[in-house]
């Protein structure tokens, strides 16, 4: 029987507004633990909350983004249990009256384009952060003490929960970069995996391919990068199968994700049911957000990477496109392209030599990109590589570069290239017997005799004809 | 040499008069209040703790202990909060100071506002100036109590089902519920958060006035505040020419009104028609039958979650245990009394997943039903009137073993209360050698027209606000 994965995501975005969700203190990373606290976000007796409205509006931003419906009538509601990182006792949430709900994401994929919907995005504050000392490392089990930092406490936090509409642990990651990237490109979240200012659980299920039903699931928790995220899905995945291919049935649990050895423990099972008693926050009123304001909001919108991704697949492979519009980088290979340089040169150069060099895309000059792009076999390499890495300098010019000419003489290079042959006589072999990924190492040792001033297409021909 | 300051009698406004021509100074009024405070409050206990406050030149005033002070210790009558000094002024407790009233101290409650006799304070009850073997009423006894007792001219409280209203009138003084959203709750101790609102407790209705327009007005820091309509007016005039008065069939004729009670209330309204009044009959019949089961639902409810805070991690006392969840637990069962782990577990089981439709939902819908109903009855009346308490003060341990007595004290009080709408309570005269209270009950944002009523009745009822075994 061959299986189905059924994958529904849950994703918090932390909101980089200036101030907190409900009080005014200042929101960032850094500051002395403790120090960004006031009497709301420290749930001293009779502190009230405030909504804050820029938080509001970058939710229905991106709402708006994520294809959603936005309530012209929204609510916060508190969420009640004890816990030390919640100091009033509950967390005020939003329960059956969010600002987004009913959206949908294209997701490009390589069998077409996949919809995924989204249930819902509400606006809520974040727990404050807890370190456990002693014990087992970071776990509150058996912690001799733990220690918290209410600075994070109140930040405003978007949740987003996606239908169970995805398929396959790599369309989650596909799903989840352009969100990413979405996000970053609204300006209203760094959302960084390894900051904590983007969190991702996945609910995981199976099912015969094919059947619409729906079986128990178990919850991931603690990946903290997308390829964790695609790892830690696959594993249930498959662990889940097995459950059920050796005749049994898989448990509602929660587990968490070991990046180090790539495998799932679960979490302790909780004896009881969670009832969060839900009530409507007595101390804010109902938000009504104008249909001027989700108006202007729209009018804001950038063109969305999912869309992005669509228009470059008409130059590029769907690998490519994902890659520039994920990493930021598709407007720089536009104008490069459209400044004359070959498309899918360009597209490697970008997201590799350039990405590589750690050059700030948004700075660099797209004509001279392009002629660097054009020169690229013709240079010195290394004469490439530190133009490379010079252009974002701000008077980048690209023509001292191009001035250096590679050496393309073959009566210069063929003594180099047989003194390296006649050097390696088992590589040589090996090449002859079809391994013919050798052929970067006989490149390579020409480019390091020559310094980097062989033109590397031409020595590759050489060493062609010369083992042909 | 300050002129003497009879402080039994002296009204806020006379104060303020005579600091205005500089018949007394500052300091030397204060003085005399400490001295009543040193003299009586022994043995009535409506303060927690006194504070010489040398800030501000205007009249003094004491604060119920729900009314976060910075730097003056705040406990809303409850251990769980002992030692608990605010860093911060609640909104109303900065205007007064702003206006320039030195704060007298801060003044007993039942724990958390939880209670109609200010038996349930942690710190031993207050009682009653007229007769100190029994009740001020609750929840505010202390500030009702202080303010009759001359310890202080004016005071502010909280009420969320009558704890304004109801001390005001055991107590024989004036104390005006606000209209919900008036006055900002920023700083008090939460109850329940969608019922709880201060207002002023005085010897007039003027001096009501006068403190009602100090507090209130929009405040950024509490979302649910607005602007007043209107500006305050200090009510004058001695006619009640084309005001309509509604009398609640329901809230005049309830079981449990004691004779006495109800008498009294008579001869007011009868006076207030000879003042000019058109008084008619009206009905309330869905606000009365389903008020309280109404508010003992949602005030527990929000007051279940309001007081999970209070947890033993940040402030207030902490009882250690073996893991977080253990400390909790101890820091709770010790620092709670029995009203407020009643009403926790009351409210926690009402908000619970497969009864909230049935409870709390239910209520929100009675509660519309019960708005609805009043807005109804505004469209033919300016102002309703009925007893404040069904009863006079009644004896200190009376009611204490039994909840539902005890809840039966705010009857009259709650249905307003749920409708967010002002009441004022006025003394309308003696049952019993005891004060009677007069509830006047106004439409949204209707206090000028209380102001007017209660000013006008009171005017001409001269009910004598000084207990008799303090008359010389």
């Amino acid at each position: 029987m061959t299986w189905e994965p059924v994958i529904g995501l849950e994703i918090h975005v932390q909101l980089k507004t200036r101030t907190k969700m409900f009080c005014r203190c200042p929101v960032g990373f850094g500051a002395r633990e403790n120090t960004q606290t006031c009497p709301v976000c420290l749930a001293f007796p009779g502190a009230l909350p405030v909504i804050n409205r820029a938080a509001v509006e970058w939710t229905i931003l991106l709402g708006l983004a994520l294809g959603c419906d936005i309530a012209g009538h929204a609510v916060f509601s508190r969420k009640n249990y004890f816990y030390y990182d919640n100091p009033k006792g509950y967390q005020i949430s939003q329960y059956d009256l969010p600002f987004c709900t009913n959206g949908k994401v294209l997701v490009p994929s390589d069998a077409g384009e996949r919809e995924i919907g989204i249930v819902r995005a509400h606006l809520e504050e974040d727990a404050a952060k807890t370190v456990h000392v002693g014990g087992r490392a970071g776990r509150s089990q058996g912690a001799d003490y733990s220690l918290v930092d209410f600075n994070r406490g109140g930040t405003p936090l978007v949740e987003i929960v996606t239908a169970p509409d995805i398929r396959a642990a790599e369309d989650a990651k596909r799903f989840l970069q352009l969100l990413r990237q979405t996000i970053v490109e609204l300006g209203i979240s760094d959302a960084e995996m390894e900051k904590g200012t983007l969190r991702v659980d996945a609910n995981v299920s199976v099912r015969p391919a094919g059947s619409g039903e729906l079986r128990t699931r178990t919850e991931i928790k603690n990946m903290n990068s997308f390829n964790y995220i695609a790892r830690g899905i696959e594993a249930e995945v498959e662990r889940q199968i097995a459950v059920w291919e050796s005749g049994g049935a898989v448990q509602q649990e929660t587990f968490d994700f070991d990046a180090a050895s790539g495998t799932l423990s679960p979490r302790r099972a909780k004896e009881e049911a969670d009832d969060y008693r839900y009530f409507p926050e007595p101390d804010l009123v109902p938000v009504e957000p104008s249909s001027e304001l989700v108006e202007r909001l729209r009018s804001e919108l950038p063109e969305l990477p999912a869309e992005r991704i669509r228009r470059l697949e008409r130059e590029l492979d769907l690998e490519r496109a994902t890659v520039l519009v994920a990493g930021g980088l598709d407007r720089l290979w536009e104008e490069t392209f459209a400044a004359g340089a070959e498309k899918v040169a360009a597209a490697n150069v970008i997201a590799n030599n350039l990405v590589g060099a750690g050059v700030d895309p948004g700075s660099v000059p797209a004509a001279e990109l392009a002629k660097l792009v054009e020169a690229r076999d013709r240079i010195p390499r290394a004469a490439f590589d530190e133009a490379i890495a010079s252009l974002g300098d701000s008077d980048f010019s690209a023509d001292p570069y191009l001035a250096q000419e590679a050496v393309s003489d073959t009566a210069a290079l063929e003594p180099i290239v047989e003194a390296i042959l006649a050097a390696n006589p088992g590589q040589v072999t090996a090449f002859r017997n079809g391994k013919e990924g050798l052929l970067g190492f006989f490149v390579g040792q020409v480019m390091k005799e020559t310094q980097g001033k062989a033109n590397p297409r031409v020595v590759s021909e050489l060493v062609r004809s010369k083992l042909a | 040499m300050g002129a003497v300051v009879d402080t039994l009698r002296l009204t806020a406004e006379d104060a303020k008069g005579l600091l205005e021509r500089g018949e007394v100074s500052g300091a030397e009024l204060r003085e005399a209040y400490r001295g009543a405070i040193a003299e009586r409050d022994g043995e009535l206990h409506c303060f927690l703790r006194t504070v010489d406050d040398a800030g501000g030149g205007g009249v003094p005033i004491a604060l119920k202990d729900v009314i976060s002070t910075k730097g003056v210790e705040t406990t809303a009558g409850s251990k769980i909060l002992s030692g608990y000094v605010p860093v911060f002024d609640s909104t109303v407790a900065a205007r007064v100071k702003a206006a320039g009233l030195p704060l007298l101290g801060k003044t007993n409650t039942d724990e958390f506002a939880m209670g109609s006799s200010t038996e349930n304070s942690a710190f031993g009850p207050t009682r009653n100036p007229w007769d100190p073997e029994r009740v001020p009423g609750g929840s505010g006894g202390g500030s009702s109590a202080a303010v009759t007792a001359g310890m202080t001219p004016w005071a502010l409280g909280s009420d969320t089902g009558g704890s304004i209203k109801q001390p005001s009138a055991l107590c024989g003084n004036v104390g005006l519920r606000p209209t919900y959203g008036t006055v900002s709750r920023y700083g008090i101790v939460a109850f329940a958060s969608s019922l709880d609102q201060v207002g002023p407790i005085a010897k007039t209705v003027r001096d009501a006035a006068l403190l009602y327009s100090i507090i209130a007005g929009r405040d950024p820091c509490d979302s649910t505040t607005a602007e007043l309509p209107e500006a305050v007016r200090l009510p004058e005039g001695d006619s009640l020419e084309g005001v309509r008065i509604g009398v609640p069939k329901e809230l005049n004729e309830a079981e449990g009104i004691e004779p006495g009670v109800a008498e009294a209330v008579g001869r007011a309204l009868a006076l207030a028609e000879e003042l000019g009044a058109d008084v008619a009959e009206c009905s309330l019949p869905r606000s009365v039958r389903y008020g309280m089961p109404c508010y003992y639902l949602i005030a527990p409810a929000e007051a279940s979650s309001n007081l999970a805070r209070y947890d033993g991690v940040r402030y207030g006392p902490r009882t250690d245990g073996a893991s977080y969840q253990e400390m909790v637990d101890r820091t709770r069962d010790d620092g709670f009394g029995d009203e407020p782990k009643r009403r926790i577990m009351l409210g926690t089981y009402a908000l619970s997943a497969g009864y909230y439709d049935a409870f709390y939902g239910q209520a929100q819908r009675v509660r519309t039903l019960i708005i609805r109903e009043h807005r109804e009855a505004f469209e033919r009346f300016d102002v309703l009137a009925c007893p404040t308490s069904p009863t006079v003060a009644f004896r200190i341990g009376e009611r204490a073993a039994d909840p539902l007595a005890m809840y039966a004290s705010d009857l009259l009080t709650i249905p307003s209360c749920l409708a967010g709408l002002p009441g004022l309570s006025i003394p309308c005269g003696l049952s019993e050698g005891l004060p009677v209270g007069l509830q006047l009950i106004g439409p949204q944002f209707g206090e000028n027209m209380l102001f007017r009523a209660g000013h006008v009745l009171e005017t001409a009822l001269a009910f004598d606000t000084v207990p008799v075994r303090w008359r010389s």
